[in-house]
């Protein structure tokens, strides 16, 4: 890889880094919680942009279908079905307690990961990227290794869409 | 001179992109690319809105818009300027960062799903291996911003707008995605570009296009009717419904603002009847095989304007549906018949070739067709409607 290649790399995952790790602190202490709602969809933004520079393009498509698109909606409809249309803000001041515990435990989570990961041996053969067959790659894997557990996912997801709609039909007679 | 009609567009590219210095070829290679998409399907927005109001016009025996221009045909450039220069009013308690976004992250993405469209042989902005999927991607986040717009307003048309959208355009999706895996299955391929290509070659002068099998015939319409539901269309613009919800979620808009939801409302239909043309139709493809010396991109526009033409007959033909008949039309017809296409389209895969895959096939997808039709009409009366006044 040439040198000016992975440096524009490791400029763009900065970018990215940035915009995932704010958008994931705006979503914590912003008061409002449609507000949080959308800085947590930036922050599912930046990191399926990490796995599309990563050359994970079906992860990182799948990230902004499933996330941004489902997930958020469905957090946004929470909050807008059980609360006031999501117009109050919160009172969530923390206390200094709470605040130094969970300090506490974040770091030591972090600390842990980040020595396991620095003696794995993650770090030290370099991975080839394959940019043009990983998709096809993906496919082939699911297609003939992992046929079985696909089909069943498949199954178990078909069973429950139909049965959420079977439980929605049963609606009183006499409407249309 | 088929070949270079046909290829004049890449040609003019890459002679431009020749002359400009190695380091910024592929920048404005791609700048290039991508204001000819901006601008393109931009005046193809400001000629729809015409074309829109006078077949409307037309369907409701008036003349539509006749007195900018010759037949009235520079009334977009007259909207334009119109909504450049009105003033741009902000609710008082909107949120004002949300109000602001939602209509620029709204035609952004818009824009964004035509990268993967191929409009063109060789003509396509980033030949993604996953093109489908990225279309998909982005459309979904289209339903987040219309969730912005609606909520940020602070009005409770605009809400409920809002609400109505996300819950139909999710409904929707399902069966939308669920026929686009049928033709992702025959041409084994998540890319628009190959996807295309296995569409390519003619059985006598007929094209080999996947609308032509029962399968995909039948995911077709299922395809347009989603894909009508998903531009929030007639007969599914229940969130714009203007006579319960003023105009939904865009209520609070106005000026230059209102007219960026116009443009992204269009860019979206073109978009997903692109798409429906390069899963079912061919793409770029000649309907038939004598006509090939017509240049790829005017089949493809050809085609677009003959998908727009159909959404605005149907606009102009049928009512608007109750909340609760579309949501029952979604999960209890779409659905269904979206799941049993896509056992059809496996179907037709493993069976060999003959008229026996056509029986069974067609077999699949009318009778499940008939009997859930019946099944669900069950119980209706229907029978002439007396007017009481009208009559």
């Amino acid at each position: 890889m040439p040198k000016d290649l992975s440096e524009r790399i490791i400029l763009l995952f900065t970018i990215f880094a940035i915009l995932t790790v704010t958008g994931a602190v705006a979503a914590m202490s912003l008061r409002n919680l449609v507000h949080s709602v959308l800085a947590l969809t930036v922050a599912f933004s930046g990191l399926a942009a990490v796995y599309l520079l990563l050359g994970a393009q079906f992860v990182g498509l799948a990230q902004i279908l499933v996330y941004v698109g489902a997930v958020a909606i469905l957090v946004v409809f929470a909050i807008l079905l059980t609360r006031d249309s999501g117009t109050v803000p919160l009172i969530s001041g923390g206390s200094w307690r709470l605040l130094r515990g969970s300090g506490i435990v974040v770091f030591a989570v972090f600390g842990v990961l980040a020595w396991a990961i620095c003696h794995s041996s993650v770090g030290r053969h370099t991975v080839h990227l394959s940019h043009d067959t990983s998709i096809y790659e993906i496919g082939n894997v699911m297609m003939q290794r992992f046929a079985l557990p696909l089909e069943i996912v498949g199954a178990l997801l078909t069973v429950a869409l139909i049965g959420a709609v079977t439980i929605a039909m049963q609606e009183k007679e006499g409407r249309r | 001179m088929g070949e270079a009609a046909d290829q004049f567009f890449v040609n003019l590219l890459h002679r431009l992109v020749d002359h400009a210095p190695a380091g910024v070829a592929p920048i404005l290679s791609s700048l290039l690319s991508v204001v000819a998409i901006l601008a393109v399907f931009a005046s193809l927005f400001a000629v729809t809105t015409i074309l829109e109001r006078k077949g409307l016009g037309r369907i409701q025996n008036r003349y539509g818009p006749n007195r900018v221009g010759p037949f009235g045909f520079l009334q977009p450039v007259a909207d334009g300027i119109k909504s450049l220069t009105k003033e741009d009013i902000v609710p008082h308690s909107a949120d004002r960062v949300v109000h602001y976004l939602a209509p620029l992250v709204l035609v952004f993405a818009a824009f964004s799903l035509y990268a993967v469209l191929p409009i063109g042989r060789n003509m396509v902005l980033a030949d993604l291996d996953a093109g489908v999927l990225f279309f998909f991607a982005v459309s979904s986040v289209m339903g987040l911003t219309i969730f912005m717009a609606g909520w940020s307003s602070r009005n409770k048309y605009s809400l409920l707008g809002a609400m109505r959208a996300i819950a139909q355009m999710i409904s929707y999706e399902v069966p939308l995605i669920l026929v686009s895996v049928t033709v992702i299955m025959a041409a084994g391929s998540l890319s628009t570009v190959s996807i295309v290509e296995k569409q390519a070659g003619y059985i006598g002068v007929l094209p080999r296009w996947y609308v032509f099998t029962p399968w995909g015939f039948a995911g077709f319409v299922l395809f347009m009717i989603a894909a009508t539901a998903e531009s929030n269309r007639s007969p599914f613009d229940l969130p714009e419904g203007e006579s319960e919800i003023v105009a939904g979620y865009y209520t609070e808009y106005s000026g230059f603002k209102f007219a960026l939801f116009f443009l992204g409302e269009y860019l979206g239909l073109f978009a997903i009847s692109g798409l429906g043309i390069t899963l079912f139709l061919g793409g770029w493809a000649a309907p038939l095989s004598f006509l090939t010396w017509i240049p790829s991109y005017l089949w493809f526009f050809a085609k677009l304007l003959a998908m727009i033409a159909l959404f605005i007959w149907v606009r102009g033909t049928l009512p608007r549906l109750r909340m609760d008949q579309l949501m029952n039309f979604a999960w209890k017809f779409m659905l269904p018949m979206a799941l049993i296409d896509l056992v059809t389209a496996g179907v037709w895969h493993f069976l060999p070739q003959g008229a026996l895959r056509w029986f069974v096939c067609g077999a699949l997808v009318v009778v499940p067709y008939v009997l859930l039709s019946r099944w669900l009409m069950q119980g209706w009366k229907l029978e002439k409607r007396v007017y009481r006044f009208a009559e």
